[in-house]
């Protein structure tokens, strides 16, 4: 049964997708590590940070795109999900400077030596264990989205409600988190990184040990979610997105489909943060920001709402135009990704995977008319990227529903 | 003490100004032979002089008195005559004492200190009070009054005694009484005294009144002891009294900010069902309105300062109402039935007209002067309120009220609200909805707009202002109730409460997040807010 799901969650596109995963995370450390530097295929340091970075942003987007893409849920608070897995391994990466601190304090990090505190605050105990760190960057976000969701849910707080309070949210963490007093950094946030693992955190192989992990994380997650969204239960979810009372009055628990999907999204959200720290060696305060959140919601808009790749390319591009604006042109950036918001709702609703897609199934469904006129008289095949799903097998349908995203209401 | 004791001084200047020069010039050389025999020496002799000066009950020779307590009085050693001096370069530069005029300059050997102990020392500042307490100018016999219930001098008690006989302002007769109460519970004086003297300060009830009462407890006992305690029981609870109306004040006026910013959102927002992001940046402009607005006064027409306020609140409205319309004509009408692609997209708009503002004004905070009336405080019985704070309430209400006029009388608001029910029906009837739209989206902007006037007043003026106000006003209009003004007052007013009384406790930013946390529950009980529409609207 498990490999029929998987199985299902497999087409051309995702094999694509995956081919090029795999070459990327082959290639790129390679590119890094093993061709030497005067060449023209040698990926400089920073390229390959830069491009971890970029994979952990692509995860976030799959994360968001996961409970808006397929759900309807617009999160505007999936950074502090984010930020909450940043921390926890931020955390863990503090306990393993040791005595190499400022300091030199065997327990304490800088900071609360700084602050003049004794004790290590219960909240920190277990983080100098690499498996509860990681487990914490699961069950932090995790456990939030759910306590979260079951109340917004079952009191069925939905559209721009919902939006506003997740926004609320991340705005009251980012508040929290501020204080000195929280026991996180304060301000200044967690950074001065020296090892995880024991491997140096500056050191080229640990470097690309990391793009690597980001790369598989993206592609497990990818597949995960590819899974879940090509099953009957994704079909559950497209449903609540699209009319969300009919589901409920077919008898469907709504508010469960939901919170599962809600809190996987917000624990993939919190492993791309555990990733994105040790790559930029840093976490803070700031990435609480509700303004994050909603960048993150451009990327999916930008690459396609409710196509999983899109949101993995939308995540990169806008990523790589951000780089490259705010080194070349910083003053235009925020113009650019003003006027990026305004053009992609406007022009763009499918983004850049789902308008191509449509043009493409337009193509082909005109070919096939075009050959029935012609009287070929051959029975079409099914549509290309879903042999799996029935429901959408008709000829009047000219997407598939899932990249045809409607919103609720 | 010095603080006192300079604080005397100042007295005894005022009373000298006020009691006029005419008085003092004709009674200058009467005094001055007084004056010249405190340089008799002995420090009993000098006292007694001082006792002479003061028994002539002028106040021209306050500031004498005062520069011998600071050690300022010197006389010159040829004719012994007496001048306040201070160094000047090698020598002094010496002050005739009692016209305070220039005197010429002395060298360092020829004039010598009068020189003073602390008996004398005391002695001068019980005179310095007696003098000043019989004042012409009713605020010095106040200022007098409250020196001596500051140092609780017993010394003093005469004077009062004296004065208060002779005071005919029924303020300043209060508050010698309290000095009065003041000096008499640190003397020796008879327990009925000191009873009724308590009582005097429990009347009183302020914070001096209780930390002179809870010394006197600790000092005291018997009767005057219980007294003391009772009436410390009874200051606290006036004084809670006062501290809760302080905290319901300062809620008011922060609910009072956040109802203007959020009242053009309950417009866009709750009767339009549109959700402007890009609200908190029509607000930024009309507080940079307001600033171009001083700039151009204080460049062209300075006298006009104080009514720039008045100029820049048409020209706010006008501005962030065009932007208003151009963003819906431009954007907004395209995603109608679409709210999340809106809140997208004019989050967007709010990015450029950030980076907009960014690139004219530069990120930097901007100055934006406050006119005379807003500058300022007065005091209600324990409670001080600033001008400012007082009318930006006064203003917020102007505010709602005009805006309920509006959406109640006029036939635009009757459109309005038309659109709002039942968008067809209204169509059907002849109604131009696009216009409609337009215009209200107009009408929320440009109040967003005058909102930044009234906030540069208070605020920070800088590109990221709209933004400091955008969620906070999302949780005003969503606690409220969505579509419903009322809601939004209520809603605004709850909020800068709550988080006044909380901010004691849990300070500040504790307490915003409480109220985040609170709001977010809140909703889950009552998705749709305090005030929510009822019946066929909600369905639309």
């Amino acid at each position: 049964m498990m490999s029929s799901f998987l199985f299902r969650a497999m087409d051309a596109r995702a094999g694509i997708f995956l081919a090029i995963m795999a070459a990327v995370i082959i290639l790129i450390p390679a590119g890094n590590l093993l061709v030497p530097e005067g060449s023209a295929f040698h990926v400089p340091n920073y390229a390959l940070t830069l491009m971890g970075k970029y994979l952990t942003y692509a995860l976030l987007a799959l994360a968001v795109d996961l409970v808006w893409g397929y759900c309807g849920i617009l999160s505007l608070g999936h950074a502090a999900f984010f930020a909450l897995g940043g921390y926890a391994m931020g955390m863990y990466l503090m306990r393993q400077i040791g005595t190499r601190g400022v300091y030199g304090d065997p327990n304490l990090p800088d900071f609360m030596v700084f602050l003049n505190w004794q004790e290590l605050p219960w909240y920190w105990y277990g983080f100098d264990m690499f498996w509860f760190a990681a487990l914490m960057v699961l069950l932090v976000p995790g456990f939030l989205a759910f306590v979260f969701g079951w109340f917004a849910f079952r009191s069925r707080v939905t559209g721009v409600y919902l939006s506003i309070i997740t926004q609320a949210l991340t705005y009251a963490l980012l508040l929290a988190f501020f204080r000195n007093d929280m026991g996180f950094g304060g301000n200044n946030g967690l950074t001065d990184f020296k090892d995880i693992l024991g491997f140096n955190i500056q050191a080229d192989t640990t470097r690309a040990g990391l793009f690597v992990a980001s790369g598989l994380a993206l592609v497990i997650c990818f597949i995960i979610c590819r899974s879940i969204t090509r099953s009957k239960l994704g079909k559950v979810l497209v449903a609540v997105r699209d009319a969300e009372s009919r589901t409920r009055f077919l008898g469907y628990r709504v508010e469960h489909y939901k919170l599962f999907v809600w809190t996987l999204s917000a624990m993939m959200a919190g492993i791309a943060g555990a990733l994105y720290v040790p790559q930029v060696g840093i976490i803070n305060p700031g990435e609480f920001d509700p303004a994050n959140s909603i960048e993150v919601v451009i990327w999916v808009a930008v690459g396609g709402r409710g196509t999983l790749v899109g949101a993995v390319l939308g995540a990169v591009l806008v990523n790589f135009a951000k780089t490259w604006f705010t080194g070349a042109l910083p003053d235009i950036w925020l113009f650019a990704l003003g006027g990026l918001f305004v053009f992609v709702t406007l022009f763009l609703p499918k983004g850049i995977v789902g308008t191509f897609s449509q043009g493409w199934t337009a193509l082909r469904q005109r070919r096939i008319s075009q050959a029935l006129e012609a009287g070929s008289g051959e029975a079409p095949d099914a549509p290309p990227h879903s042999p799996s799903a029935p429901a959408n097998v008709t000829h009047a349908t000219p997407a598939p529903k899932a990249t045809d995203p409607q919103p609720a209401e | 003490m010095s603080l006192l004791k300079s604080f005397l001084l100042f007295i005894g200047l005022m009373a000298c100004a006020v009691s006029g020069p005419s008085f003092a010039q004709s009674d200058a050389e009467a005094l001055r032979p007084l004056i010249n025999d405190l340089a008799k020496g002995k420090y009993a002799e000098t006292e007694k002089q001082i006792g002479e000066l003061v028994a002539t009950g002028d106040p021209a020779v306050a500031p004498a008195l005062e520069a011998l307590g600071e050690g300022d009085l010197y006389f010159r050693k040829s004719d012994r005559m007496v001048f306040i001096a201070h160094k000047a370069g090698k020598g002094y530069a010496l002050t005739d004492p009692l016209t305070l005029e220039p005197a010429g300059e002395a060298g360092r050997r020829e004039v010598t200190k009068i020189k003073v102990n602390n008996k004398l020392r005391r002695v001068l500042r019980s005179a310095l009070g007696s003098l000043t307490l019989m004042a012409a100018d009713p605020q010095v016999r106040q200022a007098a009054a409250q020196a001596i219930f500051k140092a609780q001098d017993p010394e003093g008690i005469d004077a009062l005694n004296a004065a208060l006989a002779a005071e005919t302002d029924d303020g300043v007769r209060k508050v010698m009484e309290e000095a009065r109460a003041a000096a008499v519970l640190n003397s020796d004086l008879d327990d009925a005294q000191k009873l009724e003297a308590v009582r005097t300060l429990s009347d009183m009830g302020n914070r001096d009144a209780l930390s002179l009462l809870i010394g006197v407890q600790s000092s005291a006992d018997g009767a005057v002891r219980d007294a003391a305690t009772q009436a410390i029981t009874k200051i606290r609870k006036s004084i809670a009294a006062w501290d809760a109306a302080q905290n319901i004040w300062y809620g008011l006026s922060l609910g009072s900010v956040l109802l203007l910013a959020a009242i053009g959102l309950a417009i866009t927002f709750g009767v339009m069902g549109v959700i402007n992001m890009a609200h908190g940046e029509m607000v930024m402009i009309g507080a940079y309105v307001t600033f171009v607005v001083q700039e151009l006064i204080r460049t062209s027409a300075p006298g006009l300062f104080d009514y720039s306020l008045f100029i820049a609140l048409p020209l706010a409205f006008l501005a962030s109402g065009l932007i208003g319309v151009a963003i819906e004509r431009g954007v907004i009408r395209w995603l109608y039935g679409r709210p999340l692609e809106t809140l997208l997209a004019t989050w967007g708009i709010s990015l450029i007209l950030q980076q907009a503002v960014r690139s004219i004004f530069g990120p930097t905070n901007r100055e934006v002067g406050n006119p005379e009336w807003m500058s300022g405080a007065f005091e209600i019985g324990q409670m001080t309120i600033t001008y400012n704070r007082m009318w930006i309430i006064v203003f917020a209400m102007l505010v709602f009220t005009g805006l309920m006029l509006v959406l109640k009388k006029t036939p635009f608001g009757l459109y309005t609200r038309a659109v709002t029910q039942n968008r067809r029906m209204a169509a059907s009837m002849g109604i131009r909805t696009p216009w409609v739209d337009a215009m209200t989206f107009g009408l929320g902007s440009g109040i967003a707009g005058i909102a930044g006037v009234a906030l540069s007043q208070i605020d920070n003026v800088s590109p990221n202002l709209g933004q400091g106000y955008i969620i906070d006003s999302f949780m005003v209009v969503v606690f409220g109730g969505v579509g419903n003004l009322w809601g939004t007052l209520v809603g605004a007013m709850t909020l800068g409460i709550v988080n006044k009384f909380l901010e004691p406790y849990a300070g500040a930013v504790l307490g915003k997040i409480f109220v985040l946390v609170i709001i977010i529950l809140f909703i889950q009980k009552r998705p749709r807010g305090l005030f929510a529409l009822k019946g066929r609207a909600v369905e639309a």
